[in-house]
């Protein structure tokens, strides 16, 4: 019943990789297209701050029950320089890079059940639920 | 590293986005053309995405870049064929991907280029119609 | 302690055939399915109660009689058998089991007993483990059902080539506009349809998020390359979205189906004119 599993996050390719292993995780927990499509999406927004801002790290998804509920957990962990407001980054259109702002904000989004836990120079985790 | 080819037709470039793309691999698709565009003055450009089963922001963003860089080198963007779960997931994403005109395949979306070019270039006559019903127009005359 | 001490492996070993019969005799019916079920049950029972404790039926020696009780519920449930119903099947194992036992050790009334209720906590527990599976499988059936129901209610019409019409009737809860949204705009891939017209005419009310999922549908389908047209907004639900704050932005919305199918019509570079403007006015053909 419980399954879970660790990828490296490292470049984009490994982008890729997770978010291959997030839709099969999310097929096997008998997600409908579009619920697969939400989470997949979600998840590759993190993977990707993860690897540009966070410098790498690693991605762990795993099959999760709650009240008779299925659903896929995902989280993101990297050693990276951390944020320092949280707040500020989850909002819409904000970003300290190249990108459109929505990574986060977006991901929070299309998932169920979000937490982000960060400090500057400690890293950050992102974990994503979406239950079927 | 491994590209998406261009294909070109007659004035039009057509890119069929067939892999999970990674960013690097988007990135240079998003170079590939604008310099394709150049070399071969093509005047519009259709992005066919039918075969991806995702479109993140970076994905997103890449599409309104080549839509917005085309335009400065006078050639049209159309992209075709998003997948319903897709669509529903960017709007979820907060993505409207303003300024990228969209068609339901490549058919059409040659339909609404041919429409559009008509438009800017006057000579051939074009019934003064919105864009979308103009390469309508003559399967219209057949019904009435 | 009763692992060590039982005495009910050797006594289902012994007399196997006749508690098995005395067993489905009980049945109020009998089957191939019921007979082979209760066989395959016994046979695993006796393993479990071998090397497994009768306290607790939840270890790996009970797996085999948990997987045969588990097949047979589902199967029993789908028939339409009810919860108890099945649950008195494995329960009814009680009353010949016990008087084997009575049988076997009339002159220790203290094995007797301990047997008694070394079986009945297994049992019961076992009477237990189909009614929560068999519940679950009705509650899966239901759900299937209800998703059955909600796609059947929803239908997706075609009015014109290139021109859909989705005429949503009755209350809109937020699960159901999105199964019906996302029906709409896999259609629109199908039929490759231009244009769609969403008419509410028939929907009393509308909250938040049923206007919402509205205005993401036109913006999905409009991300595909198809325009959607939201029609029969009474009075009541346009001073609702006002309310609401709903911003329906650039969204076509017209006052009837008629007048979204015009506009469709148009978008197809497609017009209706009367026929007098064109022959004279006619007298009415066979086909309009």
């Amino acid at each position: 019943m419980a399954w879970s599993e660790t990828l490296p996050l490292r470049s984009s390719e490994d982008v890729v990789t997770v978010r291959q292993r997030v839709r099969m995780a999310a097929d096997r927990e008998g997600f409908r297209l579009v619920d697969q499509t939400k989470i997949v999406t979600a998840a590759s927004e993190i993977a990707r701050n993860t690897v540009i801002y966070g410098g790498g790290g690693s991605a762990t998804i795993e099959g999760v029950e709650k009240n008779g509920r299925r659903g896929v957990r995902i989280t993101f962990e990297d050693n990276g320089p951390g944020i320092a407001d949280i707040e500020l980054a989850m909002k819409d259109g904000w970003t300290s890079g190249a990108g459109l702002g929505l990574g986060l904000s977006g991901a929070k989004r299309l998932s169920n059940e979000f937490e982000i836990v960060s400090a500057p120079g400690k890293g950050t985790r992102v974990t994503l639920t979406r239950w079927r | 590293m491994d590209k998406i080819p261009i294909l070109k037709l007659g004035e039009f470039l057509l890119v069929t986005v067939q892999v999970d793309m990674h960013d690097r691999l988007a990135m240079t698709l998003q170079d590939d053309l604008t310099e394709r565009i150049v070399a071969s003055h093509a005047r519009g450009v259709l992005i066919d995405i039918s075969a991806l089963d995702i479109v993140d922001s970076f994905i997103g963003r890449m599409l309104a870049n080549i839509a917005a860089m085309s335009a400065i080198l006078d050639a049209q963007t159309v992209v075709v064929g998003m997948r319903p779960a897709v669509a529903i997931t960017l709007v979820e994403l907060g993505l409207s991907l303003p300024g990228v005109r969209t068609a339901l395949n490549v058919e059409k979306g040659m339909e609404l280029l041919r429409a559009r070019m008509r438009e800017v270039e006057p000579g051939q006559t074009a019934e003064g119609q919105a864009a979308y019903g103009e390469g309508r127009v003559q399967q219209a005359d057949g019904v009435e | 302690m009763a692992q060590t001490s039982t005495v009910i492996p050797e006594a289902l070993l012994k007399h196997e055939a006749s508690l098995l019969s005395d067993w489905v005799a009980k049945q109020g019916k009998t089957g191939p399915e019921l007979h082979k079920a209760a066989r395959e049950f016994l046979g695993a029972f006796r393993e479990g109660a071998q090397s497994g404790s009768l306290d607790s039926i939840d270890g790996a020696a009970w797996e085999h009689a948990r997987e045969v009780l588990t097949d047979f519920s589902i199967e029993q449930s789908r028939q339409g058998v009810s919860a108890v119903e099945v649950a008195t099947f494995i329960l009814s194992l009680k009353e010949p089991l016990f008087a084997l036992l009575q049988r076997l050790y009339s002159q220790q009334p203290e094995i007797v007993a301990r047997e008694v209720w070394n079986a009945t906590r297994a049992i019961d527990q076992f009477a237990l483990h189909t009614t929560s599976v068999a519940l679950k499988t009705r509650e899966e059936l239901i759900a299937r059902q209800q998703s059955e129901m909600l796609e059947l209610s929803t239908p997706v019409v075609k009015l014109w080539d290139g021109v859909l019409a989705l005429p949503l009737i009755g209350t809109l809860d937020s699960e159901r506009t999105q199964v019906v949204m996302e029906n709409l705009l896999e259609e629109i891939v199908r039929s490759g349809a231009g244009v769609a017209i969403i008419d509410i005419t028939g929907v009393p009310t509308v909250d938040t998020l049923v206007a919402q999922h509205l205005l993401k549908t036109v913006a999905a389908a409009r991300l595909m390359g198809a325009e959607c047209i939201i029609s029969g907004i009474r009075p009541q639900i346009a001073a609702t979205i006002v309310h609401l704050g709903v911003d329906l932005g650039d969204v076509t919305t017209k006052a009837t189906l008629a007048d979204a199918f015009r506009i469709a019509l148009y978008r197809n570079g497609l017009q209706v004119t009367a026929r007098a403007a064109r022959n004279g006015g006619a007298p009415e053909p066979a086909r309009g």
